[in-house]
């Protein structure tokens, strides 16, 4: 027990570390070139300079906000991997960025975002991902049991259902309101308010908190439903609450920085290769590496071809998802062996 | 230990236990019998609060279990499935879980006399030299041996068991039940096991307890319960029940329709 104790903390420290790296990294590079020199004199020199409003008021929040959202995608993913035992869950399945998604283009087609003011639109993706997570739950709801397959498939459903009326908003909708859409879907970690920075922070936090308190649940989740009923779970509180934490990690997170897939789905599995099936450091492992990840994406998303920047989805789709066929051409054996 | 009254429990659709009254005193070692779905794991499902009952009571050491928290249940009633899912868990870790009932709030690591508790129950199963290895190398007996050392560390006062030797070998049926047999001599545990096989219910089980159409036909002991005219009228099929001249047990015959036909023509 002592030795897996330690290579569980040596495994936090590992993740921790390549965490701070890439902040660090993320941090001291970008289209401006601020030398590293410059940079730490400026830092010393405190407030006033150029170099340090760069760092402070804009590369550091997309640094925060990447921690927050990479951790609660992650976070998220592993839950419902967990709860569902089906490893092509990830957050998004349950149809809640499209619910996001569709609340978002409402918004920018009726101009609310213009007329009421800029903090409408991650207002109306949170509602969209509200009233998309409890319709959801309520309909896979039968005689008060959480049926797991149907929460599934009515969350698939409901993506279908909400890309195609995003779909037909934008068949319908006029040229200049399209690229707004367009670009919030893509996703990005530019955000200018640092309240919905901070909310995005505590929330991903309490989530991984939270759902650390299931580790156990989790673990007995594994062996199914009724074996982990056997082992004294109260199943259908659990699932339930689980249901509840990763609609509402993922909720918010879409509702601020917009739809960056991959993230939830990859990491997990990833991870799960290197520290094994056991939640307890899964879930800690993942949120630590999905935040590291998304930092990182974030920083070559605006590095690459800048001054312009890239959507960070494309750069987590591509990177995250060749990643991952490559580990698993190398590895046989895996989905969280060990 | 385990008092039924009146049980009508079921799905949906379908109600499957008819009125179920059972009574199992402590130490008993008791078989279920009766053929498919005649509501054997029904009536398991009903005891581990899988399914709720329609009407009944299930009391268990005198308190009703629809009362009773998931792990105050699952300290003390442990089941072992008749499969599990292929796991990427180490045995060890694998057994481990049959410590979470027991784990206090905020307890997120075992203690060491939690893995004392399983090392004890791979030792008592004869599992113990595979406790690193990952349990989908596992054949089906040791699966098998690995989920009763899993219950064991639930340190439960009732066991119960769904048809634990199918798709075994012989050996690993005899070791199966020898073991079990043994919790309940040595250890003082009780004992439900659901059971296929008419010859090994018989060979193991103090009383047997036979159903039939969702209700006890008839429990008693395995003499009592294994008459020819009794199974004939259960199961719709003609067996020749003899003593088995090693245990003095009842042993049942199964006898093929050519055969019938060709005693019938004599």
């Amino acid at each position: 027990m002592k030795t897996k104790l330690i290579r569980w903390i040596i495994w936090v420290i590992i993740f921790m570390g390549l965490l701070l790296i890439i902040s660090i990294f993320s941090l001291f590079i970008g289209s401006s070139g601020i030398s590293l020199k410059t940079a730490v004199s400026s830092i010393i020199g405190g407030k006033g300079t150029t170099e340090y409003s760069i760092l402070f008021d804009i590369r550091l929040p997309r640094i925060i906000l990447g921690f927050a959202i990479g951790g609660a995608l992650s976070l998220a993913g592993v839950i419902l991997q967990g709860m569902f035992r089906n490893p092509l869950v990830e957050p998004y399945t349950l149809g809640i960025s499209g619910g996001a998604a569709l609340g978002v283009c409402l918004n920018i087609v009726f101009r609310l975002h213009r007329a009421i003011g800029i903090l409408t639109l991650p207002l109306f993706g949170f509602l969209g991902a509200i009233l998309v997570i409890l319709l959801v739950y309520f309909l896979s709801l039968r005689k008060s049991i959480l049926k797991i397959q149907g929460l599934l498939l009515t969350g698939v459903m409901i993506s279908f259902i909400s890309s195609s009326l995003i779909m037909l908003i934008m068949a319908v909708t006029r040229t200049e309101d399209l690229h707004g859409i367009v670009f919030w879907i893509m996703g990005s970690l530019e955000e200018p308010s640092w309240v919905l920075i901070k909310l995005t922070l505590l929330v991903s936090i309490f989530g991984l908190a939270v759902s650390y308190l299931f580790c156990h649940d989790l673990n007995a989740f594994s062996l199914g439903e009724e074996e982990a009923l056997h082992l004294g779970v109260n199943t259908e509180r659990t699932k339930r609450l689980l249901f509840i934490i990763a609609s509402l990690v993922t909720g918010c997170s879409v509702s601020v920085a917009g739809i960056i897939g991959f993230v939830g789905l990859v990491v997990p599995h990833f991870v799960r290769m290197f520290v094994g099936g056991d939640h307890r450091i899964l879930l800690i492992s993942s949120f630590l590496c999905g935040s590291g990840f998304l930092i990182f994406c974030d920083t070559l998303a605006r590095t690459i071809i800048s001054p312009l920047e890239l959507p960070v989805g494309v750069i987590t789709g591509i990177l995250g998802g060749g990643l991952f066929v490559y580990a698993l051409t190398k590895k046989q054996v895996v989905l969280g062996r060990k | 230990m385990l008092e039924i009254k009146n049980l009508f429990c079921g799905y949906d659709l379908r109600i499957i236990l008819q009125g179920i009254n059972l009574s199992v005193e402590n130490g008993e070692f008791l078989g279920i019998i009766g053929p498919n779905g005649s509501g054997k794991t029904t009536l398991l499902r009903a005891i581990t609060r899988v399914l709720k009952p329609k009407t009944g009571v299930i009391f268990f050491e005198g308190s009703d279990i629809g009362q009773m928290g998931f792990r105050e249940l699952a300290k003390k009633v442990a089941v072992v499935p008749q499969e599990s899912l292929t796991n990427f868990m180490s045995v060890e870790d694998f057994v481990l879980l049959g410590r979470i009932p027991h784990y206090r709030k905020f307890q997120f690591l075992e203690t060491n006399r939690d893995k004392g508790i399983a090392q004890k129950a791979l030792e008592v199963t004869g599992t113990l030299e595979l406790k690193d290895r990952p349990m989908s190398e596992m054949s089906g007996g040791e699966r098998q041996l690995v989920l009763i050392a899993r219950s064991l560390t639930q340190e439960p006062k009732l066991l119960l068991l769904d048809e634990p030797t199918t798709h075994l070998d012989i050996t690993h049926q005899v070791g199966i039940l020898d073991l079990i047999r043994r919790l309940n001599k040595e250890f003082g545990l009780t004992v439900i096991m659901v059971l296929h096989d008419l010859n090994l219910a018989s060979e193991y089980c103090r009383n047997l307890a036979l159903i039939s159409k969702g209700r006890i036909h008839k429990i008693g002991r395995p003499q009592e319960v294994l008459s020819y005219q009794i199974i004939e009228e259960v199961y719709k099929t003609t067996v020749v029940v003899r003593e088995n001249p090693v245990s003095s047990k009842p042993y049942c015959f199964l006898v093929s329709q050519e055969e019938k036909e060709r005693r019938r023509v004599q």
